[in-house]
């Protein structure tokens, strides 16, 4: 082999790139409006009485979720995927007219896929299970697209050059094997068109309708080990694999310890899958799967926190780069938000203080301070790194950069702050009693406190959108108005003033 | 040993494979039959309670309600008896949500009236003052999918084992048979029955009007489901 650096092909991952930007402008903005639709109801007639239908808190909620978990989040991950697995791998996509194939097949389906459910949500088909609402032909569109990654995935692996898998591929490895065991057996279920009548009719009624396969309790339990590891397989494990290659790319450090990546990684494995039951206390799943829930979600906190101090101690004596470059200061943020998240978490997974965080804006706060944090964060300084690479330009702006993050930091902070108090004033006033025993509040005295905070949370919002637009502006000038770069870009990545 | 296994890629996925689907076996496997077994007197959704929850689904009312009373004091004396595992066994899907940005409706069954339902839902603010739900006009205007509820309740029956036309053992010691329909157009007719018995308690004219007609509009089948939970 010459000795010349690999010339890697970036044609799927840019496709994927902008599939992160446009569903995440998308499913932001369904965000902020159906925040302020909390703090300001009858929001939804805005556009229109007709339609208002449409436009209601509940059929845009799981449009938000799936947006950006399944948009905006699954696109990073495909995106991500596309540059680091190539790299770490040392082989190129263009050295196999195959994966090349199955890369371009898997977009092109996937953007087929999201349209459908974009459009079957707004109709209403939905399972009403959260975060895999999609009804059972999305499901198998859904299971195609991931078998066709788990195809660039596996088969990339089979043509590479370096023998060792970095630890970013343990981490690919990890999410589409869980996704894929998670989503199969949640979205288990039957279409109602396969019934027949007594008398032989058969086909009766929608197609885009199916009956669970588990019951009650069994389809709550089985819901919540999915939608607990949907975070874990989702907002985590891949994010993890993100910052395990971006950071040390962009700081030009060295992972500070194997070793701890090592157990990170394999208690992550074994102990993230058991912690669903939280979601579950006091309900009327066994105590001992609750039990179980709670303990493993204390646990968690252990290989949670080891990757992300992995991460911060990457950067020892290396710490001036966080004052330089707006991209450090994203990995930086993120990685803490992970060590905010991930105790909070566990502390609301304490089955006393679940007993007042339950039910209560303390979850989603909780939610979106992951996700704005951490998943948000690392994907957009993930797309930051590749885009000088991938363009073989300059960023357009660092000052945008620097602007950006402080206003969705802003943003955040604004969110989960709002969250935390009326989550907690939430559920403090629904367990008072007076001096006789008697509920002290009525609902309504809950809901009509809340309304300054539902209104901070739009704000917040409304900052990170703003951002995130910023964003999407400064990627779209790097790709049309900066000058071309010459040579294979070694670390930091260069940007403009 | 991890050395080696970063070397070998398919040992690894099946180690990872291993490592995660471990959990789910030993939590979800075991109280699996029992959990799926009906409290007495739990009765499966008639075919208008079942077109009524499927209206509740499409509007995502799950996103702001739960279904779920927790054996706490200030729960029982806001909503009634806590929730029982038996109580859900003919839920497919099950609706607790996750969210209480309005009360939960386990069992608004027992305290809200058909009546009150039809002018909450066409202005909430108005019945609920400073109420922050919004109106669902459209709900009087949509018919109800029947025929996708039928459906449903053959599937139950078929695949699920949903005692359809068979007696159903109630707290008294009697027993009751909730009865499905043998055709579509039967399941019509047994709808509008169900329809008819709602409307009697209802003041809107199109709505009266579209039932004498033969039409159900999806608020007659979701008013059923709610009087349904008790």
């Amino acid at each position: 082999m010459e000795n010349r650096p690999l010339e890697y092909d970036y044609t799927v991952a840019k496709m994927f790139m902008l599939t992160t930007i446009v569903l995440g402008i998308v499913g932001m903005s369904i965000g902020v409006f159906i925040a302020f639709e909390l703090a300001y109801p009858g929001l939804n007639t805005i556009f229109g009485k007709t339609i208002a239908e449409y436009t209601a808190f509940g059929r845009l909620r799981p449009l938000h979720t799936d947006s950006v978990a399944f948009g905006f989040t699954v696109s990073g991950i495909f995106a991500t995927w596309f540059y680091v697995g190539q790299r770490v791998l040392k082989v190129s996509m263009a050295e196999s007219k195959f994966l090349m194939f199955i890369g371009k097949l898997q977009f092109w389906l996937y953007v087929a896929g999201v349209a459908a459910a974009v459009v079957s949500l707004f109709m209403g088909y939905t399972s009403s299970k959260e975060y895999a609402e999609f009804e059972w032909p999305i499901d198998i569109a859904i299971v195609v697209v991931w078998v066709l990654w788990g195809v660039s995935i596996f088969g990339l692996i089979g043509i590479r050059r370096e023998k060792s898998l970095y630890i970013s591929i343990w981490y690919y490895i990890a999410t589409f094997l869980g996704v894929a065991m998670l989503y199969l057996f949640n979205n288990m279920e039957v279409p109602t068109m396969l019934a027949t009548s007594p008398i032989g009719e058969t086909g009766i009624g929608s197609w885009m309708h199916s009956v669970s396969m588990y019951a009650g309790t069994n389809d709550a339990l089985v819901q919540w080990w999915y939608g607990h590891n949907a975070v874990a397989f989702v907002f985590t494990v891949p994010i993890i694999a993100m910052i395990y290659y971006f950071l040390p790319k962009e700081s030009g450090q060295a992972i500070y310890s194997y070793k701890l990546s090592l157990l990170s990684f394999w208690g992550l494995m074994f102990v993230y899958l058991w912690a669903g039951g939280h979601h579950l206390l006091y309900s009327t799943v066994p105590d001992w799967v609750q039990t179980m829930g709670s303990i493993f979600s204390i646990v968690l906190i252990l290989p949670s926190w080891g990757s992300a101090i992995n991460m911060l101690l990457t950067m020892k004596g290396e710490w001036q780069q966080v004052a330089a470059s707006p991209l450090i200061k994203f990995m930086v943020l993120a990685s803490t938000f992970y060590m905010f998240s991930t105790l909070e978490g566990p502390i609301q997974a304490i089955k006393s203080v679940n007993a007042i965080a339950h039910f209560t804006n303390w979850i989603p706060g909780h939610v979106h301070d992951g996700t704005l944090g951490w998943v948000g964060f690392m994907i957009i300084a993930s797309l930051f790194h590749m885009a000088p690479r991938v363009f073989k330009r300059e960023l357009y702006s660092k000052g945008l950069m620097a602007a950006q993050f402080w206003i969705q930091t802003l943003g955040i902070v604004l969110y989960f702050t709002s969250m935390w108090i009326s989550g907690i004033t939430q559920g403090m006033m629904w367990r008072a009693h007076d001096e006789f025993g008697n509920l002290a509040y009525s609902f309504m005295d809950t809901v009509n406190v809340l309304h300054p905070y539902y209104a901070l949370r739009g704000l917040g919002g409304i900052f990170y959108l703003t951002g995130f637009l910023m964003f999407a502006y400064n990627i779209y000038k790097t790709m049309s108005a900066r000058p071309v770069e010459e040579s294979e870009l070694q670390n930091a990545s260069p940007m403009g003033a | 040993m991890f050395h080696w296994l970063e070397k070998h890629p398919f040992l690894f996925s099946v180690g990872v494979f291993l490592t995660i689907a471990f959990a789910g076996l030993v939590e979800i496997v075991p109280n699996f039959a029992q959990a799926a077994r009906p409290t007495i007197g739990t009765k499966p959704y008639t075919l208008l309670q079942l077109a009524g929850r499927d209206v509740y689904i499409k509007n995502s009312c799950n996103s702001c309600h739960s279904q779920l009373i927790r054996p706490f004091k200030a729960e029982t004396d806001r909503y009634g008896h806590y929730s029982l595992s038996g109580e859900y066994a003919y839920d497919r899907p099950f609706l607790w949500g996750s969210e209480r940005t309005g009360p939960d409706l386990h069992r608004i069954g027992n305290y809200r009236t058909t009546q009150w339902h039809e002018n909450h839902m066409m202005d909430p603010a108005k019945i609920v003052q400073g109420s922050i739900m919004p109106a669902y006009p459209w709900l009087f205007k949509n018919k109800a999918d029947i025929n996708t509820a039928y459906a449903e309740q053959l599937t139950d029956a078929e695949f699920f084992a949903v005692p359809y036309n068979k007696p159903v053992p109630l707290k008294d010691g009697k027993t009751t048979i909730i009865p499905m329909a043998k055709s579509i157009a039967t399941a019509h007719a047994m709808a509008l029955k169900e329809a008819q018995a709602v409307v009697k308690d209802m003041h809107n004219q199109n709505v009266k009007d579209a039932v004498a007609k033969g039409d159900i509009p999806e608020i007659v089948a979701l008013i059923a489901y709610l009087n349904s939970l008790k």
